[in-house]
């Protein structure tokens, strides 16, 4: 946990009381301005060890990237000097937030990222050049995916076209290397509205999905997989109105759009936990947002709460409920006989790369094949850069080996950019943990038309 | 619900690690929680025992066979608690976890590795790609530093190791490294290029990067038949990387450990984390375990009325407190720097089950005015029985089901006296086995 003060008048007097009382204490401002946030504490817990820099999967393939102690502490102090510019190479941080887990004294250093990335962005860059315009269509996917899914048979057609995925390149930096995720033909909304809500009630057992966008638009399977989980044991599902989690503006500095979507998953979470229910995430990046981001970056009345009371899907069934024993004696069908597990990076920095692996192994039949530590590389929105595809590819060199190595054809990973990844660099389907439980728990239960 | 475990770790350095493995070879499910990545990464990779007397240390000449001196310790000395036979055990479990990969087995008396710095360190085991450097070894050697990596100035080195006595000659170069431009590469740069043997530009035309360097080092070479680099050959394929180097250039290649961060720490990570894996340990990391609540002993319980027992422990993840239970626990947070005892203005604490830890009133009794001096405050630590069992300040067990093990300990200056690999290993080895026992018993 990052020990950085969020409130945004740290260090302004508070004046409450001094009409009553005119000899009242009068705190003197030491600091010209309040600043939105004080990073200082977290600046000098850091003693240069450079762990997190022997974490970063950028630094380990691109020299030209200075590392995380660089473009956290480092350039914070940097820039206290007014005429002391953010560094540019701060855009080419993909966010994967690995240095968090490694600093041995929690210097909050993807706070200081994403503040410095921000700053960069809103102060540096020029919001004409095709750079920003790229990003911030990137980092935006949310706004234009209804439109898309409204006729996802043209935008799939048209999106899979080679020269719209040249001109993509040529005209906006999108690699021409990837296909475009396809889009589902009916969206998790959809399906979950025209199959009447949840078909459990339960004031006892109660549950908040936060889909985050890609169930909802592409791979409405997983979302629908959680529904049919938590349902099985006995859960009422709510789908609260939401926005995107902000994980992508993060990555690409834009803070305002995600201060902006930030707020409305905040307001309309915290009315969820208000009718009893946990916030629940199918989506690693999502929950690491919700649970992390959100109280480094925003203080909405509500961000704490929202926080402590959102769990990732497996986290939330293994804590409340007798996972293992549920899946004694369960079987599934042989496309998950043998499977290479990927841990997403925001799951590492949760604690939760080793869950999967131990649910996985309670279902007999089940082989589950952990490719390690390694970072997958895509990071999102960032593999999708021409200018970084690359450095994408050559991060994920060595889960590729892995998964090539391990004796299985079929990928398992919880992050929707990770599993683009694992597809696109060994060709194998890959699967969500969700629907892996599904198979295992629900089975033929599941209505196949639903 | 919990998440449920027979053995529950928390802390996973090498004390944390060790306890684990050694609790892993019983029937009992085993869980390490790691408040962060392991701090192995950090360390040198050498496995020290005891280099120097608790007393004399920085004074007296390095001691020449730990086990000897390991009689002569003061109570409550952690090698004290456990006794001669369980650092000798431990080490045989460390070596059979490390195969090939670490040396040193073969005698009681300390090996004698060259530093970055040009010091001379005593140690018990250390890695293969260390072994053809040891300054007993009379080669006359040949050093070779990176302009790119200011830490390691081979020429200076050298000349420390010279002034010090070795018995050979030494010489230091320093060279640029093919394919490393920048000033202020990381070290898994320079790893990730030679694991890979990524093509590099050298003499006009692209080369692997392992055959690159080699052709820069040749040109240096003057008859010496050994060579040592910094500790950046290679992550993920270090031996292949060292036996091409050995193969171009017909010397034997020996690293030279580096300070944090260290590529011999993250192989011992690997390593040890392999073996957990391997052993059915299930490992958590990233989130700390902030809290405990406490079961009351039964009337049965054979530690006496007075002892808790801890019910379970509580893991912060990112705000979410989430319950984890075990039958018995193992306490391997670390010390003073890995925030495994922590210290305010006031006092001095153990953080996780609130243990008694034992310091003078007056904080200005905590340390002494000469930096290199006997530091109390190095000593700070738990308290424990001869079974690892943290005691209360009046000498009872602060619970009957948790045992500590590594830096976390009291009554030892680990900087001081190079024993922090040692006391680690065995400790944890004891409280791993004994955890284990309890369980199955």
């Amino acid at each position: 946990m990052s020990d950085a003060d969020t409130t945004a008048d740290a260090g302004r007097p508070t004046d409450e009381h001094a009409d009553d009382e005119n000899d009242a204490f009068e705190p003197i401002e030491v600091f010209p301005e309040a600043e939105s946030m004080d990073l200082r504490p977290g600046a000098d817990s850091c003693y240069k060890c450079s762990t997190c820099d022997t974490n970063c999967p950028v630094a380990e393939v691109d020299e030209e990237f200075p590392g995380p102690k660089f473009q956290g502490p480092e350039q914070w102090r940097l820039k206290r000097q007014d005429d002391h510019d953010i560094d540019e190479t701060v855009m080419k941080c993909s966010n994967c937030m690995r240095c968090d887990s490694a600093c041995p004294t929690d210097v909050p250093l993807s706070q200081m990222h994403n503040t410095a990335r921000g700053a960069y962005v809103d102060d540096q860059m020029n919001t004409l050049s095709r750079e920003y315009v790229r990003n911030r269509l990137l980092a935006n996917y949310r706004r234009l995916a209804p439109l898309a899914a409204t006729f996802p048979r043209t935008a799939n057609f048209v999106m899979g076209l080679s020269a719209v995925r040249w001109l993509g390149e040529k005209t906006l930096g999108i690699t021409s290397e990837r296909e475009f995720p396809e889009f589902a033909t009916e969206t998790f909304r959809e399906w979950f509205t025209a199959r009447g809500g949840a078909h459990v009630e339960n004031p006892e057992k109660r549950i908040a999905y936060f889909h985050g966008c890609y169930a909802n638009f592409n791979t409405p399977a997983v979302a629908k997989a959680l529904v049919r989980v938590y349902e099985h044991f006995g859960y009422e599902v709510l789908v609260p109105e939401q926005d995107c989690s902000g994980t992508p503006m993060f990555a690409n500095g834009m803070l305002a759009d995600a201060r902006r979507a930030a707020e409305t998953n905040v307001r309309e979470l915290a009315g969820a936990l208000e009718e009893g229910a946990d916030v629940i995430t199918s989506c690693s990046s999502c929950s690491m947002s919700l649970r992390q981001e959100y109280p480094e970056l925003f203080d909405f009345v509500d961000t704490e709460t929202v926080a402590a009371n959102t769990w990732d899907a497996l986290e939330y069934l293994r804590v409340h409920e007798d996972l293992e024993a549920a899946l004694e004696g369960a079987a599934v069908g042989e496309e998950f006989d043998d499977v290479v597990y990927h841990a997403p990076c925001h799951s590492r920095n949760q604690g939760l790369d080793s869950q999967t692996i131990e649910v996985m192994n309670a279902i007999d039949g089940i082989e589950a094949h952990d490719v390690g530590d390694s970072c997958s590389g895509i990071s999102g929105t960032y593999g999708w850069k021409a200018e970084r595809y690359e450095t994408s590819m050559a991060i994920g060199e060595e889960m590729f080996e892995h998964m090539a190595a391990a004796p299985a054809e079929t990928g398992l990973t919880e992050c929707p950019t990770c599993s683009m990844q694992m597809e696109h660099g060994s060709g194998y389907p890959v699967y969500h943990t969700l629907e892996v439980l599904e198979a295992a728990l629900v089975g033929s239960e599941a209505d196949g038309t639903e | 619900m919990a998440i449920e475990d027979d053995v529950l770790v928390v802390g996973g350095g090498l004390a944390g690690a060790t306890a684990a493995l050694a609790a892993a070879r019983e029937d009992v499910r085993v869980r390490i929680v790691s408040a962060t990545q392991s701090t192995l990464r950090q360390a040198s990779g050498l496995i020290d025992v005891l280099g120097y007397p608790p007393d004399g240390a920085g004074t007296e000449d390095p001691i020449v066979d730990p086990f000897d001196a390991i009689a002569d310790l003061p109570t409550g000395h952690p090698y004290e608690r456990v006794g001669a036979d369980a650092v000798r055990d431990a080490l045989e479990f460390f070596d059979r976890v490390a195969g090939d990969a670490y040396a040193g087995s073969h005698t009681d008396v300390n090996a004698l590795v060259p530093t970055y710095a040009g010091r001379v360190k005593p140690t018990a085991r250390y890695p293969a790609a260390t072994a053809a450097g040891l300054a007993s070894d009379p080669r006359d050697t040949l050093l070779v530093g990176f302009d790119t990596i200011p830490d390691f100035d081979a020429p200076l080195a050298a000349g420390h190791l010279e002034a010090a006595g070795v018995p050979f000659a030494v010489r230091g170069v320093t060279v640029s490294f093919p394919g490393i431009e920048r000033d202020d590469a990381k070290v898994t740069r320079y790893a990730h290029l030679l694991d890979r043997n990524e093509p590099v530009w050298r003499g006009g035309s692209e080369t692997g990067s392992r055959a690159a360097l080699a052709s820069v080092v040749e040109d240096r070479l003057a008859g010496e038949s050994r060579v040592g680099f910094p500790a950046i050959l290679g992550d993920d394929h270090a031996t292949a990387v060292r036996t091409d180097l050995e193969a171009a250039l017909d010397v034997d290649v020996f690293e030279v450990p580096m300070g944090p961060p260290s590529l011999p720490g993250l192989r011992l990570e690997d390593l040890l984390y392999g073996a957990l894996e391997d052993a059915g340990v299930r490992v958590t990391t990233g989130v700390p375990v902030v809290d405990y609540e406490s079961a009351r002993g039964g009337a049965d319980d054979r530690t006496g009325a007075d002892s808790d027992r801890i019910g379970h422990v509580v893991v912060d993840r990112n705000g979410a407190a989430v319950p984890h239970r075990a039958d018995q626990y193992v306490l391997a947070t670390g010390g003073l720097v890995g925030t495994g005892i922590e210290s305010d203005r006031e006092q001095v604490t153990e953080p996780v089950f609130d243990c008694h830890v034992a310091h003078p009133d007056d904080r200005y009794d905590w340390f002494v005015d000469d930096v290199f001096g006997d530091q109390p405050y190095a000593r700070f630590g738990v308290d424990v029985d001869r079974d690892l069992r943290p005691l209360e300040a009046g000498g009872g067990l602060e619970f009957s089901n948790l045992r500590a093990a590594g830096s976390v300990l009291s009554g030892y200056d680990f900087a001081a006296e190079k024993s922090g690999s040692g006391v680690s290993l065995a400790t944890g080895y004891v409280a791993g086995t004994r955890a284990a026992a309890e369980v199955t018993s």
